[in-house]
């Protein structure tokens, strides 16, 4: 089991001129119209807990409005909570002083944002050497990181352009730049990529994940996009108004959505696409002892179903095996539970 | 009968006596005020009529070539603009040929004082603005005051207290020129894009390298219309104090209205138009410059 690199405990936010006072009624089953309409208070989040497993990439996920930004944002307290625990590698981020506060943000957090927020007065270098500037660090050696992280987002030859001359994709790669030349343990990424089209989006998402397996910081990753958060997320955080609605791996919710919400949301995943073969499997005791004497095909645990369905519907095989890269047998799968699968 | 028309007719107000008293007690403690602190007051002010009339004398001894040669290269470097700077050639050779030279050398240090010392305290002024909503609302009203009332007025007790001469004009035009400089200080700063903050934040920026590396950058563009608006008002300014005593070429203005010499008014209007038009679009092209970043052009 891996530790926890974040733990979110009982996280209270409600915005308005006197929010601590209203805890009691939250707690007391007041929802978030009924707050807004008697209290003139704006709940935004709603007695959160969750843990975040160190080098994970957790996705929280929710519709505008679901408090997820709101979430995030109390990571590195850039909004201060009304009552709870943030707690990263052990330690209370609420209850660090203003200074300790600048030193845990400049050294353990970075953040990439939805509009990008780069300095549009800046240069590519400049930004992505920002916060080196801020840690005053030695500004040699901030250009040589900062080139280092340019050339791994692919924007060698880009670093003396102003950020209004790059287009969007390319903006956001000075600010995943940006963000990884600090070295932070911990990447907040708000809807990072959702202001992006959809094929610079993919892109990116290929960029994170092929980085996150080199890097394997801790990330958290902000979406309202159930696919992005299925193809990204190791685990996933669903908040509905403020709420903690679902949490858990990836296949699990998408398999047994534990409330409606969750079930609407999932309904339209295109799960071929999603499952790997490692996530449907069985093992051998629950196969008849006919089926795994006859013949089965091969299919690759890593493998995602819209890969093998093509030759399954062809070869017509009773039961699929499921094996490693090294061609040793994981588990089992029958074409019964395939097709109940994807049937739903 | 006849009283009550009166009573609507005619505005009651205080007796005359006691309205006489008020105006009489107010000036004279003003002036007891002036009389008992006027000298130390003076002395405060001694620095900056040095730093004016070291501008003054340089301006006016320096030859006139290298004056124009000057600001011809500050007006090409900020509008890589060829007919502007023949433009200004033209113009600076008419006002000196017409014998304004000297003059429009008087009024051009005058409201190069005026906008450095007006840059000097409003900047400041309008960070500290920007930064406390108290400041805001304390120093908004204070800046509507002084903007409406009639710049005449506040000749007044500047005149009472200093006397006739460099300084209270300086004063005056200083106070008149430098709303816009705060306000639009202010307004520049909070303009900047909440996300950009917080950016800067994220990465554990103190309020100083937030200022210093996002704010203040940020808000250059809005800062140099500022600079702008203060160059004009303090342009417009420069007549009004020539009478108490500012020379210039705002004294001959004044002295053409009181003479009644048409051409002599016209002639030094006009040149208080074109030092208007050169400070203007030089102004507005530094001003220009330092956006470079915002288009998309490359650069």
């Amino acid at each position: 089991m891996l530790s926890n690199k974040i733990e979110i405990k009982n996280l209270y936010k409600i915005f308005g001129p006197n929010p601590s006072s209203l805890i009691e009624k939250v707690n007391n089953g007041v929802g978030k119209d009924e707050l807004l309409e008697e209290y003139r208070h704006v709940l935004g989040l709603n007695k959160i807990n969750l843990n975040i497993a160190d080098h994970s990439l957790q996705v929280i996920m929710g519709l505008s409005g679901s408090g997820k930004s709101t979430l995030i944002r109390h990571i590195n307290r850039l909004i201060e909570p009304t009552s709870g625990e943030m707690i990263v590698d052990g330690q209370d981020v609420l209850r660090l002083s203003q200074k300790e506060l600048l030193e845990f943000r400049k050294n353990k957090t970075a953040m990439v944002f939805q509009k990008f927020a780069l300095l549009p007065h800046k240069t590519v270098l400049e930004n992505v050497s920002f916060g080196l500037f801020i840690k005053q660090v030695d500004q040699g050696e901030a250009e040589k990181k900062s080139m280092h992280w340019i050339d791994r987002v692919g924007l060698l030859g880009y670093e003396h352009r102003y950020p209004q001359q790059l287009s969007g994709g390319m903006q956001q790669r000075v600010g995943l730049a940006r963000a990884l030349a600090n070295d932070p343990d911990i990447l907040l990424m708000d809807e990072a990529f959702s202001a992006l089209d959809p094929l610079i989006r993919k892109d990116m998402q290929d960029i994170l994940l092929e980085l996150q397996l080199e890097l394997k910081k801790t990330v958290v990753f902000i979406t309202h996009d159930l696919d992005e958060a299925l193809k990204l997320g190791d685990s996933i955080a669903i908040l509905k108004d403020g709420s903690m609605d679902q949490e858990g791996k990836a296949v699990d919710i998408l398999l047994d959505p534990k409330t409606e919400y969750v079930k609407k949301f999932v309904e339209d995943v295109n799960r071929s696409r999603v499952l790997k073969a490692k996530n449907i499997m069985q093992d051998s005791s629950q196969i008849s002892k006919e089926l795994l004497a006859g013949q089965t095909m091969k299919v690759k645990s890593e493998d995602v179903i819209e890969k093998f369905i093509d030759k399954v519907v062809i070869e017509k095989p009773n039961l699929l095996e499921v094996t490693d890269k090294n061609g040793l047998s994981l588990g089992y799968l029958t074409s019964e539970r395939l097709s109940q699968i994807l049937r739903k | 009968m006849a009283k009550e028309t009166n009573f609507l007719t005619e505005f009651p107000t205080l007796p005359v006596e006691l309205i006489r008293a008020f105006k009489k007690t107010t000036d004279a403690s003003y002036k007891a005020f002036s009389r008992e602190y006027g000298d130390y007051i003076e002395s405060f002010f001694n620095p900056l009529l040095k730093f004016l009339v070291f501008w003054e004398k340089l301006l006016v001894s320096t030859p006139w070539p290298v004056i124009i040669g000057i600001v011809c290269a500050f007006a090409f470097y900020g509008t890589r603009s060829y007919k502007i700077v023949i433009g200004i050639i033209i113009s600076f050779f008419f006002v000196g040929y017409m014998g304004m030279w000297g003059d429009m050398m008087e009024s051009m240090g005058f409201i190069i004082v005026a906008t450095i010392m007006a840059i000097a305290f409003g900047i400041p002024l309008g960070i500290w603005m920007a930064k406390s909503n108290r400041a805001q609302a304390i120093i908004t009203p204070i800046l509507d005051f002084m903007q409406t009332l009639p710049p005449f007025v506040y000749l007044i007790p500047v005149v009472m207290l200093l006397g006739i001469g460099k300084i209270p004009g300086l004063i005056s035009v200083i106070v008149y020129a430098i709303p816009p400089m705060i306000r639009l200080t202010n307004l520049g700063i909070r303009e900047v894009d909440h996300e950009i903050l917080e950016a800067a934040d994220s990465f554990g920026a103190t309020p100083w390298q937030k200022l210093t590396q996002v704010q203040f950058p940020l808000a250059l563009p809005t800062i140099f219309a500022g600079v702008n608006q203060t160059i004009m008002m303090a342009l417009a300014m420069v007549i009004i104090a020539s009478m108490i005593g500012v020379k210039g070429l705002g004294q001959e203005v004044l002295r053409a209205i009181t003479n009644q010499y048409f051409t002599l008014g016209m002639l030094n209007g006009l040149a208080i138009v074109i030092l208007a038009i050169v400070f203007d679009r030089i102004s507005q092209a530094y001003g220009k410059r330092i956006q470079k970043h915002r288009s998309g052009d490359a650069i």
